[in-house]
């Protein structure tokens, strides 16, 4: 049971790593953003080749990951994007759509329609054992990540003066632009940013979720569920829901193998009903 | 640039030569009827899709969930002893304007956002259910054994889809004309007002959720019917029907044949599937990317589809 668990805080750790940039993306400039699977997939890929062809080590593959992410997030804002902000909505649902398809097309002539293949350096192989538990290393080195990355977001947004005039946006986008914040130019940093967390969770996604071309569509629900039912614009919101979406559905896919499935919607559903902005309703970033 | 004025009753001409046309491709192209009885299935589906999309304003990416239930209950219903066509497209109608209906209380509740992930999730979680029971369903190998009994009892489902293009074309023109009656009711003016603005159309005391929720029930009943005519025609229904591919595809219809234009979903469909059916020997993924490319650049350059840009010629006078 516990192990179970824990596997599904594991999981819910990649899901809000990737999920994380999304919240940002729609809480701050409401745009309906389909695609963000992409930049976590690039992120997968990247960090695959960076271990199979050119045999760098893991935590820089990570790195390599994160970094073509963001680089990605950047060029796609820049030129895409950006001339969407405002839009009607069904424009930008139109336009992450299409650079879903484009992305699995290129990704499956590129890497082949299989999955990609991927050894976890030796460290984080087996399990560790404590207090009577047995859990898996990589398992716990995603705990680690999703933990370290959380408390950085949480201190940055409310220590920094950057934090602050994230803070500031996505309250009140026009007021916030009125006392002079730039608020193009941080979305565009806090953009790529988020992307370049969602390459890394990608890239750590590899030895967990497994990769293929088709990543962005079949994870695309969860992404989203993990910022509707955690509330765009935070993001405690979002750690929360991916926490709780994790554990439900490793444990119901593991103990009601013929309804696991279902519960993340069912558990989707009741969280829209009871709450329909959300856990943690917009009202900054701030818990 | 000039615009041709046309009136009203040119315009009711023109739909009549439009649909004429359309039936008289059963003697034009005789090898290609199962193709063209897709096209008004699509057609019908987008149809479907525009009510609450183009008309409502309902921002949904789900569609696919009432196409492919209905489509599964017209298949269930004919492949478990009642093959009677017609009957069985009332069934998946009602079927799908229960399922709207209860969803459609929930898709009033939310934002944008919360809509779409109720739409796709609602999609996904049928998908899982279709191919969890697998035993009456057949899962992922789509439901086989579909037998459907001869329309009125004198006409058989022919292996040259004969029977099929004509119940097609009978059935879509009938809920065509039916749809477009509702759209120009004032229920349908009332739900453009309601797309333009739903604050002003609340304070001049229209009742803007019950509104939203007919047009989303209406909706789901014709893609039901949409899917149950596709399960009868073709006698198989595949568990593709459910997919996120399908909502996505039928959005990319619509918008290619223009939102909230009444004919935007069929022109859509003719154009999207003779394109489909012309590069039919590419592999699918590079047709995945061009879909995509088509996607993006429509969004840039500016939405309106076939229908959008005609009507930059062509003025109708206000009567």
């Amino acid at each position: 049971m516990a192990t179970v668990l824990f596997d599904g805080l594991a999981y819910g750790m990649l899901l809000f790593l990737i999920g994380v940039g999304l919240s940002v993306t729609m809480g701050m400039m409401n745009f309906v953003n389909l695609a963000h699977g992409v930049f976590a997939m690039l992120g997968g890929y990247v960090a695959s080749i960076a271990m199979s062809t050119a045999t760098l080590s893991f935590p820089v593959a990570l790195l390599l990951g994160f970094a073509s992410a963001a680089v990605a997030g950047a060029f796609l804002e820049y030129t895409l994007f950006r001339r969407l902000y405002g839009a009607h909505p069904l424009d930008q649902v139109l336009l992450s759509i299409g650079i879903v398809f484009v992305a699995i097309a290129t990704a499956t002539y590129l890497f082949g329609p299989t999955m990609q293949a991927f050894t976890a350096p030796s460290y984080l192989q087996g399990n560790v054992n404590a207090a009577g538990l047995s859990v898996g290393r990589y398992r716990v080195f995603l705990i680690v990540c999703g933990v370290l990355v959380i408390s950085g977001l949480v201190l940055a947004l409310n220590r920094t003066r950057l934090g602050a005039r994230v803070r500031a946006a996505v309250d009140n986008r026009r007021v916030a632009q009125c006392t002079g914040i730039h608020v193009r130019r941080l979305f565009f940093l806090t953009f790529s940013f988020g992307c370049g967390l969602a390459g890394l969770g990608g890239a750590l996604s590899l030895g967990m979720l497994g990769l293929d071309p088709f990543f962005p569509l079949k994870y695309m629900v969860e992404f989203l569920i993990v910022v509707g039912v955690g509330g765009a614009g935070t993001i405690v919101g979002p750690f929360i829901a991916a926490l709780l979406i994790g554990m439900v559905d490793v444990a119901g896919k593991y103990f009601i193998p013929q309804a696991g499935a279902f519960l993340v919607y069912l558990v989707m559903i009741v969280g829209l009903l009871l709450r329909p902005n959300g856990l943690v309703a917009r009202r900054g970033l701030l818990p | 640039m000039t615009s041709i004025q046309v009136s009203r009753k040119a315009v009711v001409a023109l739909e009549v030569v439009f649909w004429l046309v359309l039936g008289s491709c059963y003697f034009f192209f005789p090898d290609r009827l199962s193709l063209l009885s897709q096209i008004l299935i699509v057609g019908l589906f987008a149809v479907s899709l525009d009510i609450a999309l183009g008309y409502a304003g309902i921002l949904t990416v789900g569609h696919a969930a009432f196409f492919g239930a209905g489509a599964y209950s017209a298949g269930l219903l004919a492949r478990y002893g009642w093959g009677e066509p017609l009957s069985g497209l009332l069934f998946a109608f009602l079927i799908c304007v229960a399922l709207g209906w209860l969803l459609s209380f929930l898709i009033v509740r939310g934002a944008d956002l919360t809509r779409l992930m109720i739409t796709i999730g609602v999609t996904v979680l049928l998908a899982e259910a279709a191919s969890q029971l697998s035993s009456i369903t057949g899962g992922t190998d789509g439901l086989q054994g579909v037998e459907v009994w001869p329309l009125l009892g004198v006409f058989r489902f022919d292996l040259f889809g004969r029977t099929a293009f004509v119940y097609s074309a009978c059935v879509v023109l009938a809920v065509f004309v039916v749809v477009r009656r509702i759209l120009e009711s004032p229920f349908g003016l009332a739900l453009q007002g309601i797309h333009d603005s739903p604050r002003r159309m609340q304070s001049i005391g229209s009742p803007v959720s019950s509104r939203l929720r007919g047009a989303y029930t209406i909706s789901a009943g014709v893609a039901g019917i949409a899917g149950g005519l596709l399960a009868q025609t073709s006698q198989f229904v595949g568990i593709g029907t459910l997919s996120f591919e399908r909502s996505a595809e039928v959005l990319i219809v619509l918008v290619l044949g223009g939102t909230g234009r009444l004919y935007g979903g069929l022109v859509g469909a003719l154009v999207y599937m003779s394109i489909h059916e012309w590069f039919s020997d590419i592999d699918p993924q590079y047709w995945m990317f061009w879909l995509g490319m088509f996607l993006i650049t429509v969004v840039l350059i500016g939405r309106g589809g076939v229908m959008g840009w005609l009507s930059r010629f062509v003025r109708v006078a206000r009567p």
